[in-house]
């Protein structure tokens, strides 16, 4: 465990003097390309184990793709690039070339619901599948373990062997964190989760959220203010690549101690 | 000017200032020839379809008085100085040959696909693709000649391998049997997939390419495998496509005539292994057409041009039964 201070912008310690979680997430002077646009700049960030760190900032700033970076998902494309170092349980995760098994321990939801082309029942199974090998009855059971913490269980019970893709666009954003779940990942981040969504299937994912958080630890990409204050413990806001301030989310939203940060809570941009 | 100002201005302008609607009234406008000149060609399209079928049927009719329908189809017999004339082993071959076709091009298809959607570096893949595609434009005469006079030879090289390899497996091994000649099914079958590659895999390559990034990166979020991603979400995702490409390609190997006619060997005798000669229903049209001499077997040969129309049109029917059931229970299995 990495735990020696490395940045003025850590958060503060909890209000009522309970023990300042551990750190899962360090990152340290992280800079990332594009090709040759330079989307992050030297950002710091410590994020705790088992809490909820929301990402603000207007479109373009880098919170996505400093979420990309958690995953290593850019590794995808030629031309993105990370340099600095991101540090997952005392490990750094940037600069190996490979590095197997990060995204079973480091799961990922993205803005629209983006199930795959299989049954509901196929596309828990199938995340499972690619780490383990429960038997049948076991599978069955794992695969409602996950619809059930998902608060989808009722609602697809009946029709598990049915195409995913006819669940409405909230039940499949909630299949596509169940899927997520599942895997049992460390860390779940989440881009935007509920843009695409109704209130009512925000609220659930909301609820969902919270719930996760006692197993893992949640990175959340939003652009819903009312959300981050909602739903987070810590919120970073993020401007131009560059990390502005990062503190307990109560205290962004009532005492932002930075002019931008305030600008953009109360509506002035962005 | 607000609103209402605008509205009272339209209501009081004159009636002859207020443009002209299509299809207000009937008038020899360019909308109005347009428009019938559109239902002309969608109509010589369907009339040039059904002419066809019910010229070739008459043409047909001396032999299909003779041989009856199913006494033609299951006939194997085909002897001009006899005059038996049945269509069993043309539609053998025919089906067989495009078979193999399937075979060897669909799954290197597949790979072609993959490679320029998911792995290929990008300054490689017009290259690649453009390849491809130019095969697509070899006339297949020319494919008939390289296969009979480069690859043939080549091929007959190889098939005391293949019969070895394969000839001794039960089951199986009766279809890997004989002299090697290099001409033959297997040849022609594989000469086919050359042709037929380019349709399936462009077809394949552009339906990997629109796939949602979005869903490509959550599947590799969890952790999949390239060849996972395009097995298990890619291919999943554009399958009626993909069964439609295919299809394509199945409905140029059914047709294909001068390439087969160069290497199948064109032999009347029907046989269970793929290294001997075959013939396809227009390959022995091409071959037998000067020959005819008698009115039956002119309209024999006819006949198996209808068989051929036949098949071509069962197989589109079946290809859209597919994929209707396919896209009704995406998901289905487990």
């Amino acid at each position: 465990m990495v735990n020696q201070p490395v940045s003025a912008k850590l958060p503060a310690a909890p209000q009522g003097g309970a023990a300042r979680k551990a750190t899962k997430i360090a990152v340290r002077n992280l800079n990332f390309y594009y090709g040759g646009f330079h989307a992050i700049k030297d950002v710091n960030v410590e994020i705790l184990e088992n809490t909820v760190t929301a990402f603000i900032g207007p479109s373009g700033c880098g919170k996505s793709t400093l979420l990309r970076v958690f995953n290593r998902i850019y590794d995808l494309y030629p031309g993105h690039r990370a340099e600095g170092e991101v540090i997952l349980d005392g490990e750094d995760i940037v600069a190996p070339k490979n590095y197997p098994g990060l995204r079973a321990k480091v799961g990922m939801v993205f803005q629209k619901p983006t199930p795959f082309p299989m049954s509901i029942y196929e596309n828990i199974a199938f995340g499972i599948r690619l780490y383990e090998r429960p038997s049948r009855s076991e599978m069955g059971d794992r695969v409602q373990q996950a619809l059930v913490s998902a608060g989808l269980w009722h609602e697809v019970k009946e029709k598990l062997h049915q195409s995913a893709l006819t669940l409405s666009g909230g039940q499949q954003q909630r299949l596509c964190i169940a899927r997520a779940l599942a895997i049992h990942p460390e860390v779940l981040l989440l881009d935007e989760p509920c843009s695409a969504l109704d209130p009512i299937s925000t609220a659930n994912i909301e609820e969902l959220i919270f719930q996760a958080k006692e197993t893992c630890t949640l990175i959340m990409v939003t652009h819903n203010m009312q959300q981050a204050a909602r739903a987070s413990e810590y919120t970073a806001f993020m401007l131009d690549g560059r990390l502005i301030e990062y503190a307990e989310t109560s205290q962004i939203f009532t005492r932002p101690s930075d002019r931008r940060t305030e600008d953009y809570i109360t509506g002035r941009f962005g | 000017m607000n609103d209402s100002d605008a509205v009272a201005q339209a209501g009081l302008r004159p009636a002859s200032t207020v443009p002209e609607a299509p299809g207000r009234s009937w008038r020899l406008s360019g909308d109005f020839l347009f428009h019938q000149a559109a239902v002309l060609a969608a109509s010589l399209a369907a009339a040039a379809l059904f002419a066809t079928v019910i010229a070739i049927t008459i043409d047909s009719w001396t032999s299909i008085q003779v041989f009856g329908v199913w006494g033609f189809l299951k006939s194997s017999e085909w002897n001009p100085v006899t005059q038996t004339f049945g269509a069993l082993p043309f539609i053998i071959g025919t089906l067989v040959s495009s078979a193999i076709a399937l075979f060897f091009a669909v799954p290197v298809s597949f790979g072609i696909a993959v490679f320029i959607a998911e792995i290929a570096p990008s300054w490689i893949k017009k290259p690649i693709a453009g390849a491809v595609e130019l095969l697509a434009g070899i006339p297949s005469i020319v494919y008939g000649m390289w296969g009979l006079l480069v690859f043939a030879p080549v091929f007959a090289n190889m098939e005391p391998w293949i019969s070895n390899t394969f000839g001794e497996i039960p089951g199986i091994g009766a279809l890997f049997q004989g002299p090697p000649m290099g001409i033959g099914m297997l040849a022609a079958g594989i000469i086919l997939a050359i042709m037929i590659l380019p349709y399936i895999s462009s077809i394949m390559r552009d339906v990997f390419l629109i796939v949602p990034s979005s869903l490509r990166e959550s599947a590799y979020a969890m952790g999949c495998t390239t060849w996972e991603v395009a097995w298990h979400i890619t291919l999943p995702y554009t399958r009626s496509a993909v069964i439609g490409g295919i299809f394509l390609g199945l409905g140029r190997a059914l047709g294909e005539t001068m390439a087969v006619t160069f290497v199948i060997g064109n032999s009347n005798m029907f046989s269970t292994s793929l290294l001997m000669p075959g013939a396809t229903i227009p390959s022995v049209l091409a071959n037998e057409f000067t020959e005819a001499t008698t009115k039956l077997y002119v309209s024999s040969l006819i006949y198996l041009g209808l068989i051929l129309i036949a098949i071509t049109l069962v197989v589109r029917f079946l290809a859209v039964l597919l994929i209707r059931r396919l896209s009704r229970g995406e998901g289905a299995s487990t």
